[in-house]
């Protein structure tokens, strides 16, 4: 039959490059305006939750005050005026998140130093360590699964699984006391088993005080990690498509890294960016465990202390990065998802 | 060409590839998935492999690219592809012949066109890995090729993504892919399943030219017997892990000559004359189950002790066509029109069950039928026919109460002395008699039963339900109802995910009669199941129609089985009935173009003997 | 059930576990030292084989007192999340429309808040918590993770046609999902319920650690490693034992979680 014709695709992919620009850049502008404004909600949300949570569920004068509540009432009333505790609840509400939102973080409820200056030098050093953490995660969880798929069923694949699974469910301050024990303390004695940092000084000026506290984080994220990519990349070289590459005559490694690869990448992203949320969480403990000088000890220090102020801020501020991890990881999924990609046109 | 010149042609040249006494195990049990498989492939000719799901026919097609799928291994034979020994070559050597000597199609291009990679590169991947050509050539070689598959061949087609095409268009990349490297030998997997007939009908028209064009001897694998008829030369017929006969192919469906081939051929519907079907008892064996001697003595009719006790060899019943068979000599001659049967009388009275009228249809925004009008009596079978997106489904649903996006009206009548009533939208919308008068069978019956829950609880909960029976009487009367579908009451302990297809299809029906219903809706019933089964259920609900007094509304896309089950035919397209009537004067006289194509591009068993370039 | 026995990790992790309970809630028969004797100097090796911890208390003792606080939150917690995220989970794949988009939206929320986080928010306003507190607390934070995957567990089986049929037929939505979708994720959920001990006992040994326990000075393994931890360098044990334990604990749970898991994905198929 010669007279075979192609059945029309989607309406949208036959058109020139050229005229798809301009819609594909709008496309994206209001799927960015879409998702900011989720985020803002989910933020706004968020910040109902910090502020009943912190105001709602106790006085937290008494809280703040202790035994001194008792004995010492200018002190209460000077708390009281510094929480704009006279307000009505929902007034106070507000108030706290005009002045979150226009930058003023208010003042320490134990020290009275401004909450920005307080918070300034440990939110630094905690966006380093998350930062070491995560640059090497990424390499180390890939490479241990991409060893392991290329392995598969060899006892190299399965020691690998059971050291992962193993790790995978141990709480991260376990791991760091343990981590602790062997490199500082009772075995050898190479490493600082706490952080100390001299006032003025930030963490990046003590590198060998941070290798336990990134050891530890890398320990209880990498496992996790390298399990569920290994799964993925398992279930992509099964796939019809890499079958087909290997029946086209394609070599093994070039499937694996042409073939494979690209496809997991999305669920690589997904899931390195849920691992960075927790790892905004699971510093504290670690953070706690070390001494380290970031927010993690500064909120458990807040928190025992009842600082609200403090905590409220360093919560809104964990939950920001959180959402922002988050839709990063969603723009970045559409972007090498091509049905996705060409989808935000159609 | 002719098949009979063609054929005559092969026999002088040489096979281009060729399989001998080839046997692939499971790698852990060494039990069996292929054994002693002798085929040979000539240039410019198509081999047609027919087989059901677990023939091993999929394991056969790889096998000749030197290929297991993980578990299994290639234990035994020759495998010989233009003159390599492929098992005696070291993996490096077999994966340059691969893709361009011996090219693959695979059965669902859909997943097998890497999602992530432009289809451009993916055709460009396999030149560049063989270093076949300079760069410019390569270019100059895919845009040569994509007329030739019927795709257009500008670059910006050629970036586009696999899932920017549409499923006619994934299957002639897959095609171009293959044809690129100019490969002497081609092997293609069921390449056109869930394809639309008019798409099919083209795609595989070019495959024939092309393999014919670059001379290439193909290896084409399916379960369609109608499909093979129209594009093999030769046809080899596989069951359980063996050959069972192999000839020319209209030779082959003129005068078969293996029981199962037999038995196949009658359960297929004709798009030209009805037949009443019938099924193959039983289920095909697995690997490990497969009994010893002949592996059909379990479901053959002919079989006798010797049957069970030896392997049969090959018989010669004509040159080139053989049938591996003790008793091919006990066989009758083959006339398939014993089993015709008679279209249905236009002049029959009718008492109508149920009235659609004005039927709308959205989903979302979108309408997708559009003022649909039909009725249906009891007994009768009216059958919605077209291609996917037709509406069929979704008009079928709107009946059940499953899909409640609709206007119009449907008038129902649950019992045959009282006066027809409007069904609400949604089925918990309507009369516990309502819901109990419509009963809805669906496509996939993996899907369709709980595979948590037992046979017996599946077939009680609507019993009781509608209060017809409930504890001991109920255990009972699904003992009965699983008799009245040919199935054993030692099912009613089971739980469905232990059934094969056919057994939970059955079940299903069970469930829907069990109800007492007025109306069945059948739903693409057959479609997911082997061809032997679509013939026993197909008999099954033509009994159980008559038997009962039910009007059935059987939606499917196959033509032919409309000829076999239906007494009146609504053919949808696009939302719309664009002729209606009944099956013998749509079928025979079709008014609407679209009808006339459907009918034109519908692969049939006469397609072996009219001349065989016509598709 | 009966091949759940053949698995190795099920196998290992129900032995680890089985183990760990049992030092838990037996312990205390067998402790040779009351849970706050003193027996001996602060960190030293006086007292049985563990020595003795920063108030001059018997390590072992307290290591066989400490577990029963650590093993009853946890597993209240864990079925206060499961029960209540699995039922929201399930009801939002089955329900679909704008319940499913409320449910899910409230949890992005909740989701967008680490759960220790969230604990120490709540702990910030009440020091001293009951114990119930961190029952509920702990719980709670697993509501919202939970409800995620049993919404992606039950959202196959919603779309399966065996829904449609029981909807077809009149049955009730709540029957629907108790008797025709509750089997098919019973594995699953199950999985989920191991995997969820193994954050519990993490997060309640957690807020031990950090020194906020309901009942301060109480033998308990997340509050001992707080309490002797600055003493590793001369008196290990009395941090090692409790963190070991916890460990052993973890891997043993999660062994089980995952056996399950792998179980749950092979009866998917």
């Amino acid at each position: 039959m010669s007279t075979a014709y192609a059945p029309a695709g989607t309406p949208t992919a036959g058109r020139p490059t050229a005229r798809r620009r301009p819609s594909a850049t709008r496309a994206w502008l209001q799927w960015l305006l879409r998702r900011l404004g989720l985020a803002v909600l989910t933020l706004l949300a968020v910040s109902l939750l910090v502020f009943l949570a912190t105001s709602a569920l106790g006085d937290p004068v008494r809280a703040i005050l202790g035994r001194d509540y008792a004995v010492s009432p200018e002190r209460v009333e000077q708390l009281r005026q510094t929480l704009h505790l006279d307000q009505h609840p929902v007034q106070r509400y507000l108030t706290w998140l005009v002045d979150l939102l226009t930058g003023h973080l208010g003042v320490s409820a134990v020290n009275g130093l401004p909450v920005a200056e307080l918070i300034g030098g440990p939110v630094l050093n905690s966006a380093f360590l998350v930062l070491i953490v995560a640059v090497l995660m990424i390499p180390l969880a890939l490479g241990l699964a991409l060893i392991q798929a290329r392995t598969r069923g060899s006892w190299l694949d399965n020691t690998i699984s059971g050291i992962n699974l193993a790790l995978a469910g141990v709480p991260e301050f376990v791991t760091g006391i343990l981590l602790v024990a062997l490199f500082s303390t009772s075995v050898f004695r190479l490493l600082p088993a706490v952080t100390v940092i001299p006032p003025g000084q930030m963490a990046w000026n003590r590198p060998s005080s941070m290798i336990l506290p990134v050891a530890t984080l890398v320990l209880a994220i990498v496992p996790y990690l390298a399990r569920i990519l290994r799964a993925n990349l398992g279930e992509a070289m099964d796939s019809d498509y890499a079958e087909l590459a290997r029946l086209k005559g394609i070599p093994e490694n070039r499937v694996v890294l042409r073939h494979v690869l690209p496809n997991t990448l999305v669920p690589t992203i997904q899931v390195t960016a849920l691992q960075l949320a927790w790892l905004l969480g699971g510093v504290v403990l670690v953070e706690y465990l070390f001494n380290y000088p970031g927010i993690g000890a500064l909120l458990v220090d807040s928190v025992r202390n009842s600082d609200f102020p403090v905590v409220q801020a360093l919560t809104m501020l964990i939950a920001a990065a959180y959402v922002v991890v988050n839709l990063i990881a969603d723009a970045l999924s559409i972007l090498f998802t091509p049905r996705a990609r060409t989808g935000m046109v159609a | 060409m002719s098949t009979v010149d063609a054929a005559a042609a092969a026999a002088d040249e040489a096979a281009v590839a060729q399989t001998v006494g080839l046997r692939v195990e499971l790698t852990r049990s060494g039990i069996d998935v292929v054994d002693d498989l002798n085929l040979d492939l000539y240039p410019g000719h198509i081999l047609g492999l027919v087989g059901e799901s677990g023939s091993g026919k999929t394991t056969a097609g790889t096998a000749l690219l030197g290929y297991a799928r993980t578990g299994a291994t290639i234990a035994g034979g020759r495998i010989t592809v233009a003159g390599h020994d492929i098992r005696s070559l070291s993996p490096a050597r077999v994966r340059s012949i691969r893709g361009v000597t011996i090219g693959y199609v695979p059965q669902d291009p859909n997943s097998a066109l890497n999602p992530a990679i432009r289809i451009g590169d993916q055709l460009r991947e396999l030149l560049d890995q063989h270093r076949i050509g300079t760069p410019a050539e390569r270019t100059a070689r895919i845009a040569e090729i994509m007329p030739a598959v019927g795709l257009p061949g500008d670059p910006a087609f050629l970036r586009r993504y696999p899932h920017q095409l549409s499923g006619g268009q994934v299957q002639r990349v897959a095609l171009a892919m293959v044809f690129l490297p100019r490969p002497q030998v081609l092997v293609l997997d069921e390449p056109t399943t869930g394809l639309d007939v008019t798409t099919q009908a083209m795609v595989l028209s070019s495959l024939k030219e092309l393999c014919a064009d670059f001379s290439v001897a193909a290896l084409y694998v399916t379960h369609d017997l109608a499909v093979v008829a129209t594009i093999a030369d030769r046809v080899a017929v596989m069951y359980a892990g063996r050959l069972v006969e192999m000839g020319p192919t209209q030779e082959l469906f003129r005068a078969p000559a293996h029981p199962y081939t037999r038995a196949l051929l009658q359960s297929i519907p004709h798009l030209h004359r009805p037949y009443r079907l019938t099924g193959i008892p039983g289920r095909t064996p697995s690997p490990g189950n497969r009994p010893s001697g002949c592996r059909f003595n379990d479901r053959c009719e002919l079989a006798e002790d010797a049957c069970r006790a030896e392997e049969p060899q090959p018989v010669a019943v004509k040159t080139d066509h053989w049938s591996r068979c003790r008793r091919t000599d006990a066989l009758g001659p083959w006339d398939p029109d014993s089993r015709a049967g008679q279209d249905t009388d236009p002049d029959r009275e009718r008492s109508v069950v149920l009235t659609v009228t004005d039927l709308n249809i959205f989903h979302g925004r979108n309408q997708v039928v559009h003022d649909v009008s039909f009725d249906l009596a009891a007994p009768e079978v009216v059958a919605l026919v077209g291609e996917s997106g037709s509406g069929k489904t979704t008009i079928s649903r709107a009946v059940a109460g499953l899909h409640t996006q609709r206007t119009g009206s449907l008038h129902l009548q649950t019992d045959p002395t009282g006066e027809p009533a409007e069904l609400a939208r949604s089925a918990r919308n309507r009369t516990a008699a309502q819901r109990q008068a419509v009963q809805y069978i669906f496509q996939n019956p993996y899907q369709s039963l709980n595979p948590r829950r037992t046979v017996e609880q599946i077939l009680v909960r609507p019993l009781e339900i509608f209060g017809i029976a409930s504890g001991r009487a109920a255990r009972e009367r699904a003992a009965e109802l699983l008799d009245s579908v040919q199935l054993g009451e030692g099912l009613l302990r089971l739980r469905t995910n232990r059934l094969s297809g056919g057994e939970r299809q059955r079940v299903a029906i069970a469930r829907a009669l069990a109800c007492r219903p007025r109306v069945l809706v059948c739903d693409e019933v057959t479609s997911a199941l082997d061809v032997s089964i679509q013939g026993s259920i197909t008999e099954l609900l033509t009994r159980i129609k008559n038997k009962h007094g039910i009007g059935m509304l059987f939606v499917t896309h196959d033509l032919a089985l409309v000829r076999t089950i239906a007494d009146r035919v609504l053919v949808l397209n696009r939302g719309r009935v664009v002729e209606s009537g009944l099956v013998a004067q749509v079928l025979d006289h079709p008014r609407d173009p679209y009808t006339q194509s459907l009918i034109a591009h519908t692969p049939t068993l006469t397609g072996a003997f009219d001349a065989s370039g016509s598709a | 059930m009966r091949t759940l026995a053949r698995d190795p990790k099920i196998v290992i992790g129900g032995i680890l576990t089985l183990l760990i309970v049992l030092l838990a809630v037996l312990g205390p028969l067998f402790a040779p030292h009351g849970e706050y004797e003193v027996v001996g100097r602060p960190f030293t090796g006086e007292g049985s084989f563990l020595g003795t911890d920063y108030l001059g208390q018997d390590v072992w003792s307290r290591v066989l007192y400490g577990g029963q606080s650590v093993l009853i939150t946890a597993v209240l917690a864990t079925a206060l999340g499961v029960v209540i995220g699995g039922l929201l989970g399930v009801t939002a794949a089955y329900a679909g429309g704008w319940l499913e988009e409320i449910l899910m939206r409230t949890n992005d929320v909740f989701l967008a808040l680490p759960q220790i986080l969230v604990t120490l928010l709540v702990l910030s306003a009440v020091h001293e918590p009951a114990a119930w507190i961190i029952v509920l607390l702990v719980g709670l934070t697993h509501v919202p993770r939970v409800a995620r995957v049993a919404r992606g567990v039950a959202l196959p089986y919603v779309t399966q046609d065996f829904v449609l049929s029981a909807e077809a037929l009149g049955e009730s939505r709540a029957r629907i999902v108790i008797a025709e979708l509750g089997p098919n994720l019973v594995v699953p959920m199950l999985a989920e319920t191991g995997l969820r001990l193994t954050y519990s006992i993490g997060m309640v040994a957690a807020i031990g650690f950090l020194g906020f326990s309901s009942d301060v000075g109480a033998a308990d393994w997340g509050q001992m490693t707080n309490e002797n931890r600055l003493a590793l360098l001369v008196q290990p044990w009395a941090v090692l034992a409790p963190v070991l334990i916890i460990a052993l604990f973890t891997i043993g749970t999660n062994l089980i979680a995952d056996g399950l898991g792998s179980r749950a994905a092979k009866g998917a198929e």
